[in-house]
C-alpha cells in the first residue's frame, strides 16, 4: 500500500473475531460467513489493485432479512461495514477494513421482475450490468448505462458509484435510470425508496443514494428504467491534425444541435496503443481520432451523419470514415473498447484517471498533461467521453521501479487539481472511495464537507457504514451537529427591507 | 413582517444567520408564484430571492447555464430559446393553474422539481441540475455539484435540494444541463378510446422505437375544453402522442407508429404548431385551471396503474381528471370538501405504489390534510433528520413539506 491512511483499527474489534464471524454465523449459517484468512484473500481489494486489505470478518447475506439482522449487529456492537458488490469499483470503494465487517451482496442475484409495459425491470443488487440487458434484449430493449465493465459489475455497485458509461450525454448515468430502491440502513430498517412510478416522493433519498459509494445504506433491490433499442445505429471515425481541431469539432456538433448517442476522443498515444492491438484501421498520423456514434431511425442517422461529415471536414479533419455496416461499427468501437488493455500491452502497469472538464478546456488541460508527463517523466495516453467531458489519463508506469507508483499517483493527483481549476471535478465516474479522498479539499471548503458528512450523520450517526472513504477526515457526528452561536447581531444595514 | 430581499450570496447568510439566532421561521420564495403549494405555515419573516438574478454563464456550445437563483424562467428560456436549446424537462408554467402572473423563478422551478410531458423520456428537473451555491439553514455558506454532466465527487446534494421546496437550504445560484430544442413535432393523435384501452395504446407507443416525448390521454370531457380545435371537435376522448426531432426522422416515426396503434382505432395528425399548442396545455394544466374553486391533485403512479387508480376515485368522488406520463401522472379536480379527497386518493386500493401531491387548495385545508404524500414511520424519521442536518433550529419554510 502507498501513502494511504486508513481510519485506526479498533484492537477490541481484531480481539472479538472469532466471536463476531460466530454470532454473524447464526444470522447467515453455513457458507454465508468466511473467516478464514486465505479465503477471505479474495476479498482484499477491488478494482484499485494497489491498495489491500483483509477484512474481519466476510458476510455474504442472502435475504434482506438477513442484511437487516447483520446490519443490526454491526450497529449494536459498533462494528464498520463494507458494502461489496462485484467488486470492480476503480477507487477503492469497497477496501475492507481490518476491523470491519466485509459485506458481500454477490448472492442476490436474481431478477425479480420484468414490466415491459411499465418499462422497468425489479432486480437484486448482485445482477450484473449487463445480465438487465441480456434479460430484456428478446424484446427489443436494453438497459441504458453501460460502463466498460458492465460484463462483470453488478448494479448494486453501479447505484452505489452512480456509473456512467460512452453514452451519457444522451442516455444519462445510473441516477437518471433508476426508478427505485429498496436499502436497508445501519440501523437494520428497510426503506423502500421510489418504485416503478416516476420521482421519489418527499425528499429524493433516491438521488442521493445513487453515487453515495456505500457510506448511506446497503442496496437490497433495484427497480431500473429499461428503454427501447434505437433502431440503428452507425458511426463516423474521424481523424484530425490537432486535439483542438476535434474538440472544436464537437463543440460544433453540439451547436448543431446534435446530441450523438456516443462521442469519444482519443489522443495519439491512444490510438498507437489501440490500433497496435486491435488492428481497427485507426489512422496513425492523426494527433487525435474522434468517435462519433449517431443512433435512431434510420431516416435520422442518415441525415444526421451527413451534417457531421461536413462539421468535420470544415474542422480540418484528414480522415472520415462512416460504417457502412454493423461489423465496420464494431471495429471502430474494438480499438476505443480495448484501449485500456492497449496501454496495459505498451507499459507494465497503468493508472487510469477519472477527471470531468468543461470541453472547451480540453486542449489547456491536454497541454498541461504533456507539460507534467515532462516533470514526471512518465508516459500518458488520454481516452475522452468527449460528449460529457469525462477525461481518462492513462498514466504509464512500472510498479517494479522504485519510486514510480508513487510518481504516478502524484501525476493524477496533478491532473485532478487542472480539472478542478478549469471548472471540472475530481471523479465523473468512478468515485472518490478511498483513491481521490484526500483530494477533496481541493474542490469543496471544509464547510461544503461538513455539509455533506451531516447527511452522513442522518442515515449513519456512528459512522459505521465505510469509514475512511470518500471524507478526507472524520468528525464525529455530535460535533458536525454543533451550531455556533453568530452572537444575536440584529442590524442588518446592507439588506432593504420592506 | 420582515421581509429580507438579499442582492448577494452573503446577504442570504446574514439573513439566515440572523433568523438561526433568533430561531425566527423564515419564509423563502423565488418570486412567490407557488407560495399557495404546500403545508400552510407560519412565519415571522420572509427572504424573497426575486433581487438576486441574472445569468451569469451561458455556453451554448457546453450545453450549461448558470443563473442566480431568482432569475426568472422567462429570462433564462428566452435565452435558451435564441440558441435552438431548452430545458429538455419541460417545466411547467402553473401560473393558470395557481392564479399567479407569472411561471416563476429557477429557484421556484428547482425547488418544486418540475417536469413537463417529456418526463417520460427527459427526465425531471432533478436530472438536470447540476449544481449550486446557497445558505443552510445553519446560516453557513456551502455549494455542491459542479457544471459539468458526469460528476460523482461526493454525495448528489442537488438531487435533494431539487424537490425539497426551500426547507432545506435557501440557493443562491443554480447551474443547469441544457439541451439542443427538436427542430420539429408532430402529434399522433388516436379519438375514442376508454382510459383502459388508451393506457394499452400509450404503453405500445412507449414499448416501441418511435421515441414518444409525450403520451397523454385527455377524457372526453376535457379534450372538449382544449383550445386546439382539431381536439374539442373531437367530441370524445383523445390519446396523444408527441414525435419531436429532425423533420425526415419525425415523418418516419410517425407513419411508424400510426401503423403500430392501427389496431386501436384511426389516427389522425397534429402538425407542429397545433402539437405544440396542445403540449403546451397539457404541461400547464390549463384543463383544470378553469375552475379555480376545485382542489386539484398530482398523482404519480406507474404507467399501468394510473386508470385504475382514477376509476377508483372516480367511484367515489365526482372527479375531472387527465393523464400524463403514459398513464402514469394523473391531474384530478375534486370538490372542496373536509377531508379533500385524501383518503379516496391515497387510500385507494389501485394505488399500491407511488404518491398523491395536493396541488391547489385554500390555506385551510392545506392547513388541516398533509399536503405531501405520507410516509412510512422509517422513512419519515429520515425525513426528519435530513431536514436537522441542513436545519437544525428548522427556520426555513418549517412545515411546508411535513409537520
Amino acid at each position: 500500500m502507498s501513502r494511504l491512511v486508513m481510519p485506526e483499527p479498533n484492537g477490541a474489534l481484531l480481539a472479538g473475531r472469532a466471536r463476531i464471524a460466530r454470532d454473524l454465523r447464526t444470522i447467515c449459517p453455513g457458507e454465508g460467513v468466511i473467516d478464514a484468512p486465505g479465503e477471505m484473500k479474495a476479498y482484499e481489494s477491488d478494482g484499485l489493485t494497489a491498495y489491500r486489505q483483509v477484512p474481519l470478518v466476510v458476510v455474504l447475506p442472502e435475504t434482506t432479512q438477513q442484511v437487516s439482522e447483520v446490519l443490526r449487529y454491526c450497529h449494536k456492537n459498533d462494528i464498520p461495514v463494507v458494502p461489496r458488490g462485484a467488486g470492480t469499483s476503480l477507487s477503492g470503494g469497497a477496501l475492507p477494513l481490518e476491523d470491519g465487517v466485509l459485506l458481500g451482496l454477490g448472492k442476490f442475484n436474481r431478477i425479480l421482475e420484468i414490466d415491459y409495459d411499465n418499462r422497468c425491470a425489479v432486480v437484486q443488487p448482485g445482477v450484473t450490468n449487463l445480465a438487465i440487458t441480456q434479460a430484456v434484449e428478446h424484446e427489443g430493449f436494453y438497459y441504458a448505462p453501460d460502463p466498460s465493465s458492465q460484463i462483470a459489475c453488478s448494479i448494486g455497485g453501479n447505484v452505489a458509484e452512480n456509473a456512467g458509461g460512452v453514452h451519457c450525454l444522451k442516455y444519462g448515468l445510473t441516477t437518471n435510470n433508476v426508478l427505485g430502491l429498496e436499502m436497508v440502513l445501519i440501523t437494520g430498517e428497510v426503506i423502500r425508496l421510489g418504485g416503478k412510478h416516476m420521482d421519489c416522493e418527499g425528499y429524493d433519498m433516491l438521488g442521493l443514494m445513487t453515487g453515495s459509494e456505500g457510506l448511506l445504506g446497503v442496496v437490497t433491490e433495484v427497480t431500473v428504467r429499461i428503454l427501447q433499442k434505437p433502431e440503428t445505429a452507425r458511426a463516423l471515425l474521424i481523424g484530425f491534425p490537432s486535439s483542438a481541431q476535434a474538440g472544436q469539432c464537437v463543440a460544433d456538433v453540439i451547436s448543431a444541435g446534435i446530441i450523438a448517442g456516443g462521442m469519444e476522443m482519443m489522443d495519439k498515444p491512444a490510438i498507437h496503443a489501440a490500433e497496435e492491438f486491435v488492428h481497427a484501421g485507426y489512422p496513425l498520423e492523426a494527433e487525435a481520432l474522434l468517435i462519433v456514434e449517431l443512433d435512431g431511425p434510420e431516416a435520422e442517422v442518415d441525415h444526421l451523419i451527413d451534417r457531421v461529415s461536413q462539421i468535420a471536414k470544415s474542422n480540418a479533419a484528414d480522415t472520415v470514415r462512416v460504417s457502412q455496416s454493423e461489423e465496420e461499427r464494431m471495429a471502430f468501437w474494438a480499438g476505443r473498447k480495448a484501449a485500456f488493455p492497449a496501454v496495459g500491452r505498451i507499459s507494465p502497469d497503468y493508472y487510469c484517471m477519472d477527471g470531468t472538464i468543461p470541453r472547451n478546456q480540453l486542449p489547456r488541460v491536454l497541454a498541461g498533461m504533456q507539460e507534467m508527463s515532462r516533470k514526471y517523466a512518465l508516459r500518458v495516453a488520454n481516452v475522452f467521453h468527449a460528449g460529457d467531458g469525462n477525461l481518462h489519463p492513462l498514466i504509464l508506469y512500472d510498479a517494479n521501479k522504485p519510486g514510480e507508483l508513487e510518481r504516478a499517483e502524484d501525476f493524477g493527483a496533478d491532473i485532478l487539481k487542472l480539472c478542478v481549476e478549469v471548472g471540472g471535478v475530481l471523479t465523473g465516474e468512478h468515485g472518490v472511495g478511498v483513491e481521490k479522498r484526500d483530494l477533496m479539499p481541493e474542490m469543496f471548503s471544509e464547510t461544503d464537507l461538513a455539509h455533506q458528512q451531516r447527511v452522513k450523520c442522518a442515515f449513519d450517526d456512528k459512522n459505521l457504514l465505510n469509514p475512511g472513504k470518500v471524507f478526507p477526515t472524520l468528525h464525529r457526528c455530535a460535533e458536525l451537529g454543533r451550531m455556533h452561536i453568530h452572537g444575536g447581531r440584529i442590524a442588518f444595514p446592507d439588506i432593504p427591507r420592506f | 413582517m420582515t421581509v429580507f430581499r438579499p442582492e448577494s450570496l452573503e446577504h442570504i447568510k446574514d439573513a439566515v444567520a440572523w433568523a438561526a439566532d433568533n430561531s425566527t421561521p423564515l419564509e423563502i420564495t423565488g418570486s412567490g408564484t407557488k407560495r399557495a403549494v404546500g403545508r400552510t405555515m407560519q412565519t415571522e419573516a420572509s427572504l424573497d430571492l426575486s433581487g438576486l438574478a441574472g445569468i451569469t454563464l451561458y455556453e451554448p456550445e457546453e450545453l450549461v447555464l448558470s443563473a442566480w437563483a431568482g432569475t426568472l424562467r422567462s429570462e433564462a428560456e428566452a435565452a435558451l430559446k435564441k440558441n435552438a436549446q431548452q430545458f429538455a424537462f419541460e417545466p411547467p408554467d402553473l401560473s393558470r393553474l395557481l392564479g399567479t402572473e407569472h411561471a416563476g423563478t429557477l429557484a421556484g422551478m428547482t425547488a418544486a422539481n418540475l417536469a413537463g410531458p417529456r418526463r417520460i423520456k427527459a427526465g425531471a428537473a432533478r436530472d438536470h441540475f447540476l449544481g449550486f451555491h446557497g445558505v443552510s439553514g445553519r446560516g453557513e455558506i456551502f455549494r455542491s455539484g459542479g457544471r459539468v454532466v458526469k460528476n460523482v465527487t461526493g454525495y448528489d446534494l442537488s438531487k435533494v435540494l431539487a424537490g425539497s421546496w426551500g426547507t432545506l437550504a435557501v440557493m443562491s445560484s443554480v447551474t443547469y444541463k441544457v439541451l439542443p430544442a427538436p427542430e420539429t413535432q408532430k402529434t399522433v393523435v388516436v379519438a375514442g378510446l376508454d382510459d383502459a384501452t388508451a393506457t394499452s395504446a400509450m404503453a405500445a407507443a412507449m414499448k416501441s422505437s418511435c421515441e414518444v416525448s409525450g403520451a397523454a390521454h385527455l377524457p372526453a370531457g376535457v379534450a372538449s375544453c382544449s383550445a386546439v380545435a382539431d381536439i374539442s371537435a373531437i367530441g370524445n376522448s383523445a390519446t396523444v402522442l408527441r414525435l419531436e426531432g429532425i423533420a425526415p426522422s419525425v415523418e418516419f416515426r410517425k407513419d411508424k407508429l400510426i401503423r403500430i396503434l392501427s389496431g386501436f382505432g384511426e389516427s389522425a395528425v397534429l402538425e407542429a404548431v397545433p402539437s405544440s399548442d396542445l403540449w403546451t396545455e397539457i404541461r400547464d394544466v390549463h384543463y383544470l385551471a378553469s375552475s379555480p374553486d376545485l382542489l386539484v391533485w398530482r398523482i404519480s403512479v406507474p404507467p399501468m396503474d394510473g386508470q385504475k387508480v382514477l376509476a377508483a376515485i372516480g367511484q367515489a368522488t365526482e372527479v375531472t381528471a387527465f393523464y400524463d406520463w403514459a398513464g402514469g401522472l394523473i391531474w384530478a379536480a375534486v370538490p372542496v370538501s373536509e377531508h379533500g379527497s385524501a383518503e379516496i386518493i391515497r387510500g385507494s386500493a389501485a394505488m399500491t405504489s407511488g404518491h398523491a401531491t395536493l396541488i391547489r387548495a385554500p390555506a385551510g385545508l392545506r392547513a388541516a390534510l398533509p399536503v405531501f404524500q405520507p410516509q412510512p414511520a422509517s422513512l419519515a424519521a429520515l425525513s426528519a433528520r435530513l431536514k436537522q442536518a441542513f436545519d437544525p433550529k428548522g427556520i426555513l419554510n418549517p412545515g411546508r413539506m411535513y409537520p
